[in-house]
């Protein structure tokens, strides 16, 4: 029987659930002993000249073996993203200037992590404060400039340098045209950064560190510190969570690595939550204005999309994120007429990078508000209006104005399935008893349709499969793990091919030196790429072993088969197991899989919220969605993946956001203040399954990583506003928090005698 | 994050703590079940120099029925009182506010009279024992003292409470069948209350509705002069100054006073 | 009387089953005297505001968080860690045993504190319903699993068919409703009429 498809519990589990795992701060490796500690003393202002450090005092605080200032680091400030403004580049400590709260001023080592804080409180930093600004817009107007010496904030842009066409809305009867938040959120992985960094006699650097893609940081790592990455030696241990915010490198770990060198002692860096949220990169953070135009038929005619991101103070892949939520702007639509621009500016603010999603998930909230504004503007049903305009399954590959190829797709099934699922005429039905009876507790139904692109980027990724003596097997891979389950599934599918237990199979990821290519797991790419070549790797292997048994055997190849670890003669007891074959001669395959183009799963999400519309408190009731990302190799690991997906796209919804008052002070810097959810905040999920797959891989894989998140936040964010809809309200920004929702409704109120809530609506 | 390096002592009786406050005066703070003094210290907004550990005294915890009230020793947990079977019957409101603090885990170091002494006005208990009228006991070498609650906070963080005292008792009335509720609004089960409003007994206290917790004293004279509950909640939020933050306005704050204290007389009306 | 104020401690703390001492600064937190003075790694620090709960272990058989606990405030008593819960990778506990079959985790970096306060939980409430899980554990944050296969492994491991208990429909949790009739968010309204 197959193990393809079946509900295979991890083998990570064991070890996590009794000792624990190993992330970066519980290594006990003896090449760490006598590390000192890193406390980094970082700027509580968002925008100031420093005009003194000084760390005397610190210096003679008990246990401390060093303090750096930026004057004491010989290394150039460095663009930290290649696409981003050249001269928008970050200094390893801050010398002239902080340009955000939190920025590295100085570092203190220490022989013991209690002492770090103490000396760190010593050192004295006089600042001459600037104008903070936090505002995009405030950012785009060039006012207060970040780098004077560049001359603007704007970071970079796509599309942003010719004008909008002024006739892409003439064909429509209707336009609508709104401003919509993006807002910024922090990625709060449970496992904040840390590294570890011992420098060899042999002149190599062995580095530990938190990160989602090692052999990316070591390369971004040697570029910073202008080395050969041959001699870095990058290894992730058990890594605690990343969700975008690990891809790569931060600079903290190179400054690790640096600081090792120059004490000649290994050095060890964790950070605390407080550092976490006001360091870590952050993502989403878009301004959008999203225009929508078509006929009262509901057919939607032309879409724009005009992006304002924010980069933070120090470019970072949050420059390049607004690609691809311009790729994917037109969502599941055939939209005959589809413009958008992007524009990144720097702010006194924390960098933005990639969150769950990264650019896909803003793509999908903004047009699926605009298929809401639209519907109800035309007075249809919003899922029905969605349904008349997907691209339809015979379109397929499909080339959309956004300038993606989607390859497969059945987006009105989906559609219609997950309202069966959820009932949804007899959620209407409910709805209407409610606003009939005058509830103080409305319902709201959300839906949304997504498609997404997975494994964007980076379509190659290298496998290694051996068979050993003792029947053991070693599988290496370049994807790097965090939660998702990879020695798990990377075993079934070695184990599919080679009939060798999955208890008997090792996968190995995260080491540089070992595995010295790879592209890390992010983009929900694992799967399709990491996964894919294992299993190409397996399949090469078990041909191999054919060859080489056929001489062992006297037989052909033809009349070989390979099961249960073994190669046997059709029809016959004659075999020899691949632990033999592994005896005689070393049996590996080194293979590397290339996908050549992204694929692109999809789904439809409806949500079920009540809002309490006295206090504009709303609950999400109930999730149902249907997400498609082709067969799946392991549903227990699958569906783990939407669910964390789908939570994180409710709290977007409903809870989080990053606040900075205008000074730049954050607001939520710490798991008080930062509306992380628990359990007593979500639902239980009802997941529906679909199966359509890409031809772009021979397991027809599509990415499940993302898939929950992008779906969930607008169907959320629609089902808060749908239940409050009859009182007038047509909008309300992420968090819909209970002071957004109460708010909305008293200006509803306020204006439904005017009429005036729906005046922007009809500009034409 | 770490605490500032301090000294400590866990003496095994009320009086060598008073002993230790008295000789180490405003250098020296109390530890008990340590879920207010900890945080504040880690985040290093709090430096003592001197920790007294009083989170072990037998003396300092229970629950006991004297006449008309239930006798609460200060070091009882917050996991003691909702579990208490005398609250359960006795003073119900208090039982069910306790198991609206935190969470598990910090409702099982919390104590009563750590969380009055702290004195924050987003807490939930202090509201509670407005609401109820009790009597908070404090020991000094001195005396001891008995002060009502509704004259025990002066503001922000602060109280009647001198430097040499300790909380040594809270004394509830017995309220019965009185009709009672508790409203807590959060947008996340483990935040403090952005408003919150304790009723007992046609008494209402507010939670995160100023600088202290305080009594809607002008719902209370309402009520007593008669008016309708829909009345007297449209005056809860008079006399009161609450702050704008990330959750809430002002104006929002206001408007949930109202509500929850409509909400709160109606639940207790039964 | 004379009391002594000291600026270095000696604890003795019995943890796992295991007399354990050490001389402390008194500032030492818990959670840094399991992982960095005995070597536990398991308890893990996931934020500084008692939030998270990755620290949450048993001290005389309930959950608190180690991180706001002082060493020295443990003098003397008994500490459960997840290490002290099964004795081996291969015999685990029944609530880890649940946290593997329900795939209760991912990273696993939560998983430490999330099981302990789960079995706290289950100490003081045998046999949760749903909601009464997700409240109990409130103090305990994940990022990855978005709680479904958490909450499914605590009511496997309190002996119920989590099919049969966990409600995904709209009509079974009324007590999920943000003002079921005066109520104004779930489980944070209580009152002698409700």
């Amino acid at each position: 029987m197959s193990i393809m498809g079946t509900r295979v519990v991890r083998t990570e589990d064991p070890v996590f659930l009794s000792r624990g795992a190993t992330y970066t701060d519980d290594l006990t490796d003896e090449r760490l002993n006598g590390a000192l500690h890193l406390t980094l003393v970082r700027s509580p202002l968002a925008h100031a000249r420093i005009t003194a450090v000084d760390v005397e005092a610190a210096r003679e605080a008990p246990g401390v073996v060093a303090v750096f200032t930026g004057a004491d680091v010989d290394l150039a400030p460095a663009l930290l993203f290649a696409g981003a403004n050249p001269g928008m580049v970050r200094p390893w400590l801050a010398t002239d200037k902080v340009r955000f709260v939190g920025e590295p001023v100085a570092a203190v080592l220490t022989e013991q992590v209690y002492q770090g804080q103490d000396a760190a409180d010593l050192v004295e930093v006089d600042y001459d404060p600037l104008p903070a600004v936090v505002d995009p817009r405030a950012a785009l107007a060039d006012e207060v400039l970040l780098f004077e010496e560049v001359g603007t904030n704007l970071a970079g842009g796509f599309g942003h340098d010719k004008e909008f066409d002024e006739h892409l809305f003439d064909d429509c009867d209707v336009v609508v045209t709104r401003d919509i938040v993006n807002q910024r959120l922090a990625a709060s992985p449970l496992e904040t950064r840390a590294a570890a960094a011992v420098w060899g006699d042999d002149g190599r650097v062995t580095l530990w560190a938190s990160t989602q893609n090692p052999q990316s940081a070591r390369d971004e790592i040697a570029g910073w510190l202008g080395i050969d990455a041959a001699l870095i030696h990058l290894i992730a241990p058990d890594v605690g969570g990343g969700f975008g915010a690990k891809i790569g490198a931060d600079p903290e770990f190179a400054l690790v690595v640096w600081l090792a060198k120059a004490v000649g002692r290994p050095v060890r860096w964790a950070e605390t939550r407080s550092e976490n949220l006001t360091g870590m990169l952050q993502g989403r953070a878009q301004l959008q204005t999203i225009t929508i135009g078509g006929n009262r038929d509901g057919d939607v005619l032309a879409y724009r999309l005009d992006i304002l991101a924010d980069a933070g103070a120090y470019p970072r892949l949050g420059v390049f994120l607004p690609f691809f939520t311009r790729q994917m702007a037109p969502g599941v639509y055939d939209i005959p007429k589809v413009e958008s621009r992007a524009r990144t500016v720097v702010t006194t603010t924390t960098s933005t990078g990639a969150y769950r999603g990264a650019g896909r998930p803003e793509a999908t909230a903004a047009i699926e508000r605009a298929m809401d504004l639209f519907a109800a503007e035309i007075g249809k049903d919003p899922a029905e209006v969605r349904k008349r305009n997907v691209v339809p399954p015979d379109a397929f590959p499909f080339e959309t104005k956004g300038g993606a190829v989607y390859d497969s797709g059945e987006y009105a099934k989906a559609i219609d399935r997950v309202l069966e699922g959820a009932g949804y005429a007899e959620l209407r039905a409910e709805q209407a008893a409610r606003r009939e009876r005058g509830d103080v507790v409305q319902l709201g139904i959300g839906v949304s349709a997504y498609v997404e692109i997975t494994g964007g980027g980076a379509f190659s990724e290298d496998a290694s499969v051996e068979v050993h003596a003792d029947g053991t097997v070693t599988v290496l891979t370049g994807t790097s793990p965090h939660g998702q389950g990879h020695a798990t599934a990377w075993s079934m599918l070695a184990s599919e091919h080679l009939g060798i237990p999955i208890e008997k199979i090792t996968v190995k990821h995260g080491d540089t030196d070992l595995i010295p290519r790879g592209s890390g797991t992010m983009g929900s790419r694992s799967l399709q790429t990491g996964g894919v070549a294992v299993h190409q790797a397996a399949g090469e292997l078990v041909e191999l072993a054919k060859r080489r048994a056929a001489d062992v055997l006297e037989a052909s190849v033809d009349d070989l088969e390979v099961a249960e670890g073994a190669v046997t003669v059709k029809g016959t007891d004659t075999s020899v197991t691949l632990a033999q074959l592994a005896e005689k001669e070393q049996l590996k395959v080194d293979t590397v899989f290339d996908s050549g183009a992204p694929t692109f799963p999809f789904g439809a999400h409806v949500a079920v919220v009540e809002v309490d519309i006295e206090s504009g408190k709303a609950v999400v009731d109930r999730i149902v969605t249907l997400d498609d990302a082709g067969p799946i190799v392991n549903p227990l690991l699958a569906e783990g993946q939407r669910h964390g997906g789908i939570a994180q796209g409710i709290s977007q919804a409903l809870l989080e956001e990053v606040v900075y008052d205008s000074e730049g002070n954050p607001l939520t810097a710490t798991f008080a203040d930062y509306a992380f959810p628990s359990a007593a905040e979500l639902p239980s999920f009802t997941l529906l399954d679909m199966a359509t797959p890409t031809n772009l891989n021979p397991l027809g894989a599509k990415g499940i990583g993302e898939a929950g998140t992008i779906g969930a936040t607008p169907a959320v964010q629609s089902a808060v506003i749908d239940a409050v809809s009859y009182l007038g309200v047509r909008h309300i920004d992420m968090p819909t928090s209970p002071l957004r929702v109460w708010e909305a409704i008293n200006a509803a109120r306020v204006e439904s005698g005017a009429g005036s809530d729906s005046s922007e609506g009809a500009q034409q | 994050m770490i605490p500032v390096a301090f000294s400590y002592a866990r003496p095994d009786s009320v009086d060598g703590a008073l002993a230790l406050l008295a000789e180490h005066g405003e250098d020296a703070t109390i530890l008990a079940g340590g879920h207010s003094l900890l945080p504040v210290m880690k985040l290093r907004l709090g430096a003592p120099e001197v920790v007294i550990d009083i989170g072990r005294l037998p003396e300092l915890r229970y629950i006991r029925v004297q006449g008309d009230e239930v006798a609460i020793g200060a070091g009882t947990r917050h996991r003691d009182l909702e579990a208490s079977d005398v609250l359960g019957s006795d003073v119900p409101l208090l039982a069910a506010v306790a198991r609206t603090v935190g969470d598990p885990q910090v409702r099982h170091r919390g104590t009563i009279g750590g969380s009055l002494a702290h004195a924050d006005p987003a807490s939930d208990l202090p509201a509670a024992v407005l609401a109820l009228d009790a009597t908070i006991v404090l020991r000094s070498p001195r005396g001891e003292r008995q002060v009502p609650a509704t004259g025990f906070y002066t503001g922000m963080f602060s109280s009647v409470k001198e430097p040499d005292e300790l909380i040594v008792e809270i004394r509830v009335p017995r309220t019965g069948s009185a009709g009672w509720a508790y409203e807590k609004f959060t947008r996340r089960a483990n935040d403090w209350a952005i408003v919150g409003v304790a009723v007992v007994d046609g008494r209402v206290g507010l939670v995160n509705m100023g600088a202290s917790p305080l009594r809607a004293s002008a719902t209370e004279a309402a009520l007593a002069d008669g008016a309708s509950i829909d009345e007297a909640a449209a005056l809860a939020d008079q006399g009161t100054d609450p702050q704008t933050d990330v959750s809430a306005t002002a104006e929002y704050r206001r408007h949930l006073a109202r509500l929850l204290t409509r909400r709160a007389l109606t639940t207790a009306a039964g | 009387m004379t009391i002594s104020v000291n600026t270095s401690v000696k604890v003795g703390i019995t943890v796992n089953g295991e007399e354990t001492t050490a001389d402390v600064e008194p500032r030492l937190l818990l959670v840094h005297y399991l992982r960095d003075v005995l070597g536990l790694k398991a308890t893990n620090v996931g934020c500084d505001t008692t939030s998270c709960g990755a620290c949450t272990v048993l001290v005389d058989g309930e959950s608190v968080k180690s991180c706001t606990v002082l060493a020295v405030q443990a003098d003397g008593q008994s500490v459960t860690t997840m290490e002290g819960l099964s004795p081996n990778s291969t015999e685990l506990h029944p609530m880890a045993a649940a946290f593997r079959a329900e795939h209760g985790l991912q990273c696993g970096f939560c998983t430490p504190g999330m099981v302990m306060a789960a079995v706290s939980l289950l100490e003081e409430n045998p046999t949760p319903t749903e909601r009464e899980v997700r409240e109990g554990l409130e103090g305990n944050l994940c990022r990855c699993t978005g709680y479904h296969n958490i909450v499914r492994a605590v009511l496997s491991a309190s002996g119920q068919n989590p099919d049969a208990v966990q409600t995904t429909s709209v009509d079974a949790d009324a007590d999920q409703s943000p003002a079921g009739g005066v109520e104004s968010a779930p489980g944070f309204s209580t009152g002698s009429g409700a």
